[in-house]
């Protein structure tokens, strides 16, 4: 007889849902600081270096947290994007090569203008970058749609022309003609009409970030109280059965990848319009990719993401900081990290399964 | 006559969270002896039978066979030990042949030429002809269950369970069923035989065990007891039969043209040529064995499937090519057979899932913007009116039980005011009292001027609750009928009779 087994509870447990990204982080934080330990550094010391210091050490913490919005901001619009496509069961794995689109459109129009000083050209800088996100993500849609191809596989691939494009772009078209032949576009943040500056000193607000806040309120409006947020849950959780409710699977496929490459797209034309400031052939620096464990690890929630979002921020500050002060391995760090995703999707079947200890009760 | 007993089952209980499926239960099967075991849904004949084969261990009580201890800790030593078992739902792979689909369910299969000549000759010897080269997924119902049976033969057993093996055979093909179970039982094979058919018992067991909540509540000889009175004890109560009222028709609801639609399930069957209608008040009964087009019937009904515009009228209006939602809007319900994941999703809750077909008729959202106080009183008022033991409705739809899940699927449709009620099997799975219930739901709606169809491989019900009957046959549908007047034999040949069957109990 099994010491351990596994009961299916009949309905998932609200309380453990909630539970298990708590119980995931503090799980990641023990066996961390034994990787930390076995790496000779004093355990206590590195988790509070990424967890602690970046935000309340009186040296670091003027420049790290800042930064916690900079990095958090992208990761959760582009997360919040990719939820809506995964609770629909339509895999958008491409979100890197969206950002990079939408980014590369959105600079286009900018410097189309340059130097010109058009109230309107910000704004219109938006609309390009969404439309370019958007854009890259037709192309899986609507090969999914028309010849039923795999959207995981396309999407994924279209990131590597992106990043093509985006060097060739760096190196031609939206090279900085006064650039002394170096790569990379002119600076977007030097280009008042264009750029997308910090709002509030020393916080690291900026436009993508309030478009971050108002996705994650758009999109629990739309899971709690709009019919296509519950088609969304319902075309993945049964799909024979959001087909009886009517739903079109087509148009669901066209409209999650579409928001969420435009999703993707505007926290690039944000990050290339602000922090990063100019089209570079090392511009995306995996923001596509991170958003994908920052989905999972907000559950796909909306509130859930902004969370995750914040928290897996922190650790990047945080590991550059342990990085610096300690001299952990950038590999150590990149461990600590992907810890956080698999306890995560280790201590998930809480929610569904309850553990009991000991062998199978034997009535009388 | 007394013959030598072969299983007995001694105060055997088995208790599952929340429920006492067996408690106490006693009796015993002689060898050659065929052997019913009646109850209706739920009273714990499946979890009796699956302790006698192994896949559920008793929580107390024993077993004996031949009066020697069993206590099979797995099916395979059920197998060893003598007792094959034929399964209501058949595990078969559909895309292997008939002899690599029997050398799978075996312990140590022959070399194939050997066991299809196996399969021939016990084939012919029970009067089951089988063409061991055929794949599974081009045969008939009766074909795929004698595959079950012939597995089970091959491994000659002394006990053969059977679990409801007539609800996908044609009457033409029960009557051979019934001549190979016989000629078992003469050949000493004691055949435990569950079902709640009791006209079919009555012709075929020598005595029946009664069970009712897990305990069992008579035995007797069904031979000398009417069906009646086998019903009111399997029920405990006595039983009134649905009232109808006969009132005139109205004009035609809805109208089916020469519909022909390509199946979008694999193996599925494409509807040729169907042509029906139903008018104002009129119950259209369909039968047929499963797997004859009905799943896809309802799909081209709901509109899950679509057609051209014309191939479904309502009220005159061409909807072939309408959608779910846009049939609802004109008046259209539909219950598909599939509970969990087609009619309902089992992991949102009752609320989430009375939205999910109510939206339109109901009005639960506005301009998009989902009413849940609206939704809840929808979802509380359908579990109330129909009877659906549930402790509430926030509750999983996958936590109800299959007999309250159908009653709350049911219960959705035919709370939305309907004018076209389409039901592929209304009430399987549901308990005598609440299928009765449902029964009675439905003339009630066709007595307010609904037209209903009825898809259901329950002749009974069908010819409870129908003015006209029509079966499907490999996805044609033969002219819908007047129930007055049609007798049983015409129904078989109707469902396709016995699919060239007749041969084979020949001169025997």
């Amino acid at each position: 007889m099994p010491m351990l087994r596994l009961e299916k509870r009949p309905s998932p447990s609200r309380f453990w849902q909630g539970m298990t990204p708590v119980l995931a982080v503090v799980l990641t934080m023990i066996a961390g600081g034994i990787l930390f330990a076995a790496l000779g550094k004093n355990p206590v010391e590195a988790i509070r270096t990424i967890f602690w210091d970046p935000l309340f050490n009186a040296q670091f913490a003027s420049y790290s947290r800042p930064q916690l919005l900079v990095k958090a901001g992208p990761l959760i619009l582009i997360a919040i994007g990719l939820s809506l496509g995964f609770r629909a069961g339509i895999w958008n794995i491409g979100a890197e090569g969206q950002y990079i689109m939408g980014a590369l459109a959105g600079a286009a129009v900018g410097l189309a203008f340059y130097p010109a000083d058009h109230w309107f050209l910000f704004p219109l800088m938006v609309v390009a970058g969404a439309l370019g996100g958007w854009l890259w993500a037709m192309v899986p849609a609507i090969l999914k749609t028309r010849f039923n191809t795999n959207e995981i596989l396309v999407s994924l691939l279209m990131v590597y022309i992106a990043q093509n494009i985006l060097a060739s772009m760096s190196l031609g078209l939206l090279r900085n003609p006064e650039g002394g032949g170096f790569p990379g576009s002119r600076n977007l943040s030097q280009y008042p009409a264009a750029s997308n500056p910090e709002l509030i000193a020393g916080t690291g607000m900026h436009w993508g970030v309030i478009a971050a806040f108002m996705a994650v309120i758009a999109a629990y409006i739309l899971l709690q109280r709009h019919i296509l947020g519950f088609h969304i849950k319902l075309a993945g959780q049964a799909p024979r059965a959001a087909r009886f409710a009517g739903v079109n699977p087509t148009g669901l496929v066209l409209l999650c990848m579409g928001i969420s490459g435009a999703l993707a797209g505007l926290a690039g034309l944000f990050e290339v319009a602000g922090p990063a400031g100019q089209i570079s052939i090392d511009f995306n620096v995996g923001y596509g990719f991170t958003a994908i464990i920052v989905a999972f690890l907000g559950r796909l929630n909306p509130i859930g993401i902004l969370l995750a979002g914040l928290l897996m921020a922190l650790t990047y500050i945080g590991g550059e900081l342990a990085q610096f002060m300690l001299g952990l391995p950038a590999a150590a760090i990149q461990a600590f990290q992907g810890m956080l995703l698999f306890f995560l999707l280790a201590v998930d079947l809480l929610s569904n399964y309850r553990v009991r200890f000991g062998a199978r009760a034997e009535a009388a | 006559m007394t013959r030598p007993e072969l299983l007995r089952v001694d105060k055997v209980t088995k208790a599952y969270p929340g429920v006492v499926a067996n408690s106490d239960v006693s009796f015993a099967i002689a060898e050659g002896e065929i052997h019913a075991l009646l109850g209706e849904n739920g009273a714990g004949k499946s979890t009796l039978v699956k302790m006698i084969y192994g896949l559920v261990k008793p929580d107390a009580g024993h077993m004996s066979l031949r009066g020697a201890e069993y206590a099979p800790a797995e099916p395979r030593a059920a197998r060893a030990a003598g007792v094959g078992m034929v399964f209501q739902h058949f595990s078969l792979f559909e895309a292997l042949n008939v002899a690599e689909n029997v050398a799978l369910g075996m312990e140590n299969p022959p070399p194939m030429k050997a066991l299809a000549g196996r399969i021939k000759a016990v084939s012919a010897e029970y009067g089951l002809p089988l063409d061991p080269a055929r794949m599974v997924g081009d045969l008939s119902a009766g074909e795929r269950q004698r595959v079950e049976i012939i597995r089970c033969l091959l491994q000659d057993p002394k006990l053969l369970i059977m679990d409801e093996p007539t609800s996908v055979l044609t009457p033409q093909e029960v009557d051979i069923l019934f001549k190979t179970l016989r000629q078992l039982a003469a050949e000493g094979t004691a055949i435990l035989y569950i079902s709640h058919k009791l006209e079919e018992i009555r012709a075929l067991c020598d005595a029946a065990t009664i069970l009712r909540r897990g305990k069992v509540v008579a035995t007797c000889t069904p031979r000398d007891r009417s069906a009646r009175e086998m019903a009111e004890l399997m029920v405990g109560a006595v039983l009134t039969p649905p009232a109808r009222a006969g009132g005139a028709k109205g004009a035609v609801a809805l109208e089916v043209v020469g519909l022909s639609v390509a199946s979008p399930i694999p193996f599925g069957t494409s509807l040729k040529d169907v042509s029906f209608a139903v008018r104002r008040g009129e119950v259209l009964g369909i039968a047929g064995v499963a797997g004859n087009g009905q799943d896809e019937l309802l799909l081209a009904l709901s509109g899950e499937v679509r057609a051209g515009r014309e191939a479904v009228r309502m009220d005159g209006v061409g909807v072939g090519d309408q959608g779910p939602n846009e049939r609802r809007t004109l008046g259209l319900v539909s219950a598909p057979e599939e509970r969990l994941g087609h009619a309902a999703a089992p992991d949102m809750s009752l609320v989430e899932n009375a939205l999910l077909s109510g939206l339109v008729r109901k009005g639960l959202a506005r301009r998009g913007f989902i009413d849940w106080a609206a939704t809840e009183d929808f979802a509380a008022t359908v579990v109330r009116d129909f009877d659906v033991r549930t402790p509430g409705t926030d509750v999983a739809a996958r936590a109800l039980s299959g007999g309250n899940l159908q009653k709350f699927v049911v219960g959705r449709e035919l709370s939305q005011s309907p004018g076209v009620i389409v039901i592929n099997q209304p009430t399987w799975g549901v308990d005598a009292a609440a299928a009765a219930a449902i029964r009675q739901a439905i003339l009630d709606r066709a007595a307010g001027g609904a037209a209903v169809v009825v898809i259901s491989q329950d002749l009974d019900e069908l010819l409870e609750i129908s003015d006209s009957f029509a079966a499907l046959n490999e996805g044609r549908m033969t002219r819908p009928r007047p129930v007055a007047g049609l007798t049983i034999d015409e129904i078989g040949l109707m469902m396709g009779g016995a699919h060239g069957m007749e041969v084979a109990h020949h001169g025997q």
